[in-house]
């Protein structure tokens, strides 16, 4: 018998587990490198949560960020370059029970899958999506990234990039169904929890970028913006990242803003300096294509059985002898 | 071939007498050629669907091929806009479309012109053409229908003209649409088909329409019908045998549909590619009713990606598509390959490289089918030869994938995609369907990839269950899917990997020999030619010559037998629809001749010098081109 989708939803996810629990093999990031307080942040965030470490699954594609699944201990799928969004697509729809998060690239995203981030911010199936944005191809070693801002060298454009960098927060914000968009920095560890949590809990694609420090490659270039906090801009609403006291003293640079307003949203984002961190855009009533395509029907072969013999039905031809002139043809039945 | 006719028409004049229906003589064939041509709209398929349909209901052989222009709305009236279909009638069962047509009905000399110079009107064959030209009020028409009428005469074709549309008119307002109901109604007559059937095919086809509509085409039948009767002396009689057994009727790219239906795969991710298409349009049709989803990805590599990340978390999935988008599926194949999740590409080829010829068969795709993707990358690769094919590849396809974790690529062409061909109706069996999804508790200690060191086998952990955690990745990895830096750990996956399709071969029966087990020639084909092969051998052996041939549907692995079969035969080639350099070609020689695809696996793999023959014109392959292939190298 085949488990039909609505009993495996059915599941609540409620042992509770230790940290070590979600902890995989030991990573192996540059010391310093952001993707280590990202994945603090997502592991601290699965205990919290108490997920089912075999419920839960990290997709991701090709690049240092990308390694971030084999540091978790659940299900994982490190796949292809730029391809981790699709794959994660056909998780959720194969598997509703299982939460599926996203782990990816400034190239792996905003380059190589461009087509895909587009399409998965528009299908809005309900997952959690972080953009490792560090500004750089890690992996291969320093070329330019989408993100990288203009005259920036590296291997490839070693007099400086010549372009002015895409800004991952006004292309989602433009995607038709964009349900929730928010913006974290690594070096701030209490709101990239806070903020991937709340992605966590949105019904819909959560996406995340996160401003990630690559030492190894750019060791300098975010260091104006982490030293001085006024540099960073603290997005406060009753419906957005609630700061804490502590926190609020050192970052006294804030702004209220409705995570509501979409066109606020693009406004803000399209603002890179000061760094706005916290939701920008939030809207649960999007409609998720995993929902709309849930298959209200239990998959069994008898289901299936039928299917096929109504379609076999109109295509058949049955056999029978000639009719008599003037006699009513017997019908033909399915036997 | 034996068709003749054995009465005289008069061809070409007007009928001045009206024959009574008893006076005609009715020639009996053993088999005939008809096509129904038009503009494109005006129904031609419509009408041949149907004969077709009927002729199978008595028991008749039937074959039908579309005729498809390449542009959606080619200009009216014109030789490149030849829309309709041959259907090729037998008393026994016909495999394929055959050589040359016997009968047309055309709806204006324009399209007509295009059959004959694409040569597939037999010589003297019998045209039905639409007269109403030769009074348009466009003088150029008038004088192009005339020209064209005269030309047919002179080339010795029967010609009659038929007042179709005047007949129409006498009973419906707009005689544009129903015409082909007409041709229907001369057709019954022609052919002693069965007018109750037609009326009931009519009936069907037009079930979701108004009584008026179901009323008015059915006056243009039996109008069409009387028609006949009274003014064509002739007729025809293809006995039949009578069907024992019920049967289905579809197309190759219905059948690949049905078959996913019946496999028990959930999802399928495609991304619209002619001549691909028509089973995803049938599949979203129809896929819900069995809880399945036929999702349209913003291109091919992310639908080949999203069926392998369905796959990896539930049941196998399956992605369609054509050259051009299996190109794009690489990538996430090799994926698939290197994780070892299942995977069931559909492939319908058509003409390459690059955009090719969209709406034409080829069977161009087997390399890279077999090695598109970068590395070792074994994947199964199995071709459909017949509509019936079509429906139980899928199944088997969903089968091997699961029990072997492998890619398996089905190929199909052009050519099975639109033709239709009766098979006995399918029985649902349980065991077509895809296992439950496995959510039971993996073994503490159990490895993700604990290949036996006989078969490359493991047993894959599907998210869900519990003690299964680990990490995928396309990355060489090690039995427990880490990620690999000691160069042995490569070595031993590949080779753990490359095993399954030997575990698969030892699986496998020797294919079947079609004519005496040994002989002078041996004519090895793939795919959508099968039907037009064997008629050839047929064909070339009752001339007398010790000709075999044998058809594959596994390509890779490639069964056992082969080998053995190929040396009881002093010549053995190859027919296919993919490129072989001729020999005869002043600069082409045994260093640097190209051969075609199978011919190719086959060289290498069993060091035999397997000639080939290749047609790449995109047509579905003839009996009679490949009977005088086999006697040129018979010599
Ligand atoms: C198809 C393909 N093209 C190129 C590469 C090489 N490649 C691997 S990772 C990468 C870029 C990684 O940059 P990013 O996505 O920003 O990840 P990061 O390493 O910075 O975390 C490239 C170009 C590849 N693996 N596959
Ligand atoms: S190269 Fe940069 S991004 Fe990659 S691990 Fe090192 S610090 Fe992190
Ligand atoms: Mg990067």
């Amino acid at each position: 018998m085949t488990i039909p989708a609505t009993e495996w939803m059915s599941e609540i996810d409620d042992e509770p587990h230790l940290l070590e629990a979600y902890q995989g093999s030991l990573p192996r990031w540059c010391t310093g490198c952001g993707d280590n307080a990202i994945l603090a942040a997502v592991q601290r965030l699965c205990r919290d949560e108490g997920l089912t470490p075999e419920k839960t699954v990290f997709v991701s594609g090709i690049g240092c960020s990308s390694r971030f699944p084999h540091y978790m201990r659940t299900y994982g799928f490190h796949g292809i370059h730029g391809r981790a969004l699709p794959v994660a697509e056909g998780i959720k729809m194969a598997r509703p029970d299982l939460h599926v998060f996203v782990n990816t690239g400034d190239g792996d995203c905003c380059s190589i899958g461009a087509a895909h981030w587009i399409h998965a911010i528009r299908y809005n199936m309900n997952m959690t999506v972080m953009l490792h944005d560090n500004h750089i191809y890690g992996l291969t070693k320093k070329q330019v990234s989408p993100t990288s801002p203009r005259g920036l060298r590296s291997n490839t454009t070693p007099r400086g990039a010549y372009l002015e960098p895409l800004n991952p927060l006004t292309v989602t914000l433009g995607v038709t169904n964009v349900s929730f968009v928010a913006q974290a920095v690594d070096w701030i560890p209490e709101l990239l929890y806070d903020i991937i949590s709340a992605a966590f809990h949105h019904k819909g694609l959560s996406f995340v970028r996160i401003i990630q420090r690559c030492p190894e490659y750019l060791p300098n270039l975010l260091d104006p913006w982490v030293q001085d906090p006024m540099r960073t801009l603290l997005l406060t609403h009753e419906n957005g990242i609630q700061v804490s006291p502590g926190l609020a003293k050192v970052y006294k640079n804030q702004v209220r803003h409705d995570p509501s307003d979409l066109n606020k949203a693009r406004e803000v984002a399209s603002a890179e300096d000061p760094i706005p961190v916290g939701l920008l855009y939030w809207n649960p009533a999007v409609p998720c294509y995993d929902v709309i395509r849930q298959s209200p029907q239990l998959r069994t072969p008898d289901l299936i059985r039928a299917g096929l013999d109504s379609e076999l039905d109109k295509f058949t031809i049955w056999p029978q002898d000639e009719p008599k002139r003037g006699q009513a043809r017997p019908r033909a039945r399915p036997s | 071939m034996d068709n003749t006719l054995t009465m005289q028409t008069d061809a070409g004049t007007r009928r001045t007498r009206r024959p009574r229906s008893d006076d005609k003589t009715v020639a009996t064939l053993k088999e005939h050629i008809l096509e129904v041509i038009s503009d494109s709209g005006e129904g031609a398929q419509r009408c041949g669907q149907s004969v077709a349909s009927i002729a199978a209901r008595m028991g008749n052989g039937v074959w039908t091929v579309e005729i498809i222009p390449a542009e959606i709305q080619p200009p009216a009236r014109s030789i490149e806009g030849a829309s309709g279909i041959r259907i090729r009638i037998g008393s026994r069962p016909v495999n394929n479309g055959g050589d040359e047509t016997d009968l047309v009905v055309a709806f204006n000399e324009q399209v007509l012109l295009g059959r004959v110079r694409a040569g597939e009107l037999k010589r003297g064959c019998i045209i039905l053409l639409e007269n109403k030209w030769r009074k348009d009020r466009d003088p150029k028409i008038r004088d192009s229908y005339a020209q064209a009428y005269d030309q047919f005469v002179a080339d010795g074709y029967r010609v009659h003209e038929i007042p179709m549309e005047e007949e129409c008119l006498r009973h419906v307002p707009d005689p544009r649409r129903g015409k082909n109901m007409f041709a229907l109604g001369m057709l019954c007559t022609l052919y002693s088909l069965d007018i109750e059937r037609a009326r009931e095919q009519v009936a069907f086809a037009f079930r979701k329409k108004a009584d008026r509509v179901v009323e008015s085409n059915l006056r243009l039948l039996d109008a069409g019908k009387e028609w006949a009767e009274a003014n064509l002396d002739f007729k025809f009689k293809i006995p039949a045998v009578k069907a024992t057994e019920p049967k289905i009727v579809v197309n190759g790219n219905t059948a690949l549909a049905l078959g996913i239906l019946a496999s028990g795969m959930e999802i399928c991710a495609m991304y619209p590619i002619t001549p691909a298409t028509s089973a995803s349009h049938y599949l979203s049709d129809v896929f819900e009713k069995v809880g399945g989803v036929v999702h349209q990805a913003e291109d091919e590599i992310a639908a080949c990606a999203f069926a392998v990340g369905a796959s990896y978390a539930g049941k196998c999935a399956v992605t369609i598509t054509s050259g051009p988008g299996l190109s794009l599926k690489q990538e996430a194949i090799g994926l698939a390959v290197m994780t070892e999740i299942p995977l069931v590409v559909v492939n319908v080829q058509r003409g390459g490289p690059s955009t090719g010829q969209p709406t034409k068969g080829e069977q161009g795709d087997l390399l890279a089918a077999c090695f598109g993707s970068l590395g070792d990358a074994p994947k199964v690769v199995m071709a459909a030869s017949t509509i019936e094919d079509c429906f139980y590849s899928v199944i088997t396809a969903r089968r091997i994938a699961e029990t072997f974790n492998m890619v398996v690529v089905v190929l199909s062409d052009a050519n099975l995609a639109t033709a239709q061909q009766p098979f006995p109706r399918p029985r649902f069996v349980e065991d077509w369907l895809a296992p439950p999804v496995d959510q039971s508790a993996v073994p503490e200690g159990a490895k993700p990839y604990d290949w036996d060191p006989l078969t490359g086998l493991a047993r894959r952990f599907i998210p869900g269950q519990p003690n299964g955690m680990h990490t995928l990745t396309g990355l060489a990895h090690d039995r427990m899917s880490r990620v690999a830096y000691d160069p042995d750990i490569n070595q031993e996956s590949i080779h753990r990997r490359s095993l399954k399709l030997a575990a698969l071969q030892k699986t496998l029966k020797a294919p079947a020999l079609f004519g005496d087990e040994e002989g002078d020639l041996l004519v090895i084909g793939w795919g959508s030619s099968k039907g037009a092969i064997e008629e050839a051998v047929e064909r070339v052996r009752a001339e007398g010559h010790k000709v075999s041939s044998m058809h594959l549907t596994f390509l890779q692995p490639l069964p056992p037998g082969i080998g053995e079969a190929m040396r009881r035969f002093k010549k053995v080639m190859t027919v296919e629809s993919n490129w072989c350099d001729d020999p005869a070609d002043e600069i082409v020689d045994q260093e640097n001749r190209r051969y075609s695809a199978l011919a190719m696996l086959l060289r290498a793999r069993h060091l035999v010098d397997v000639d080939c023959w290749c047609d790449v014109r995109g047509q579905p392959l003839k009996p009679e081109t490949v009977a005088r292939v086999m006697r040129e190298k018979l010599g």
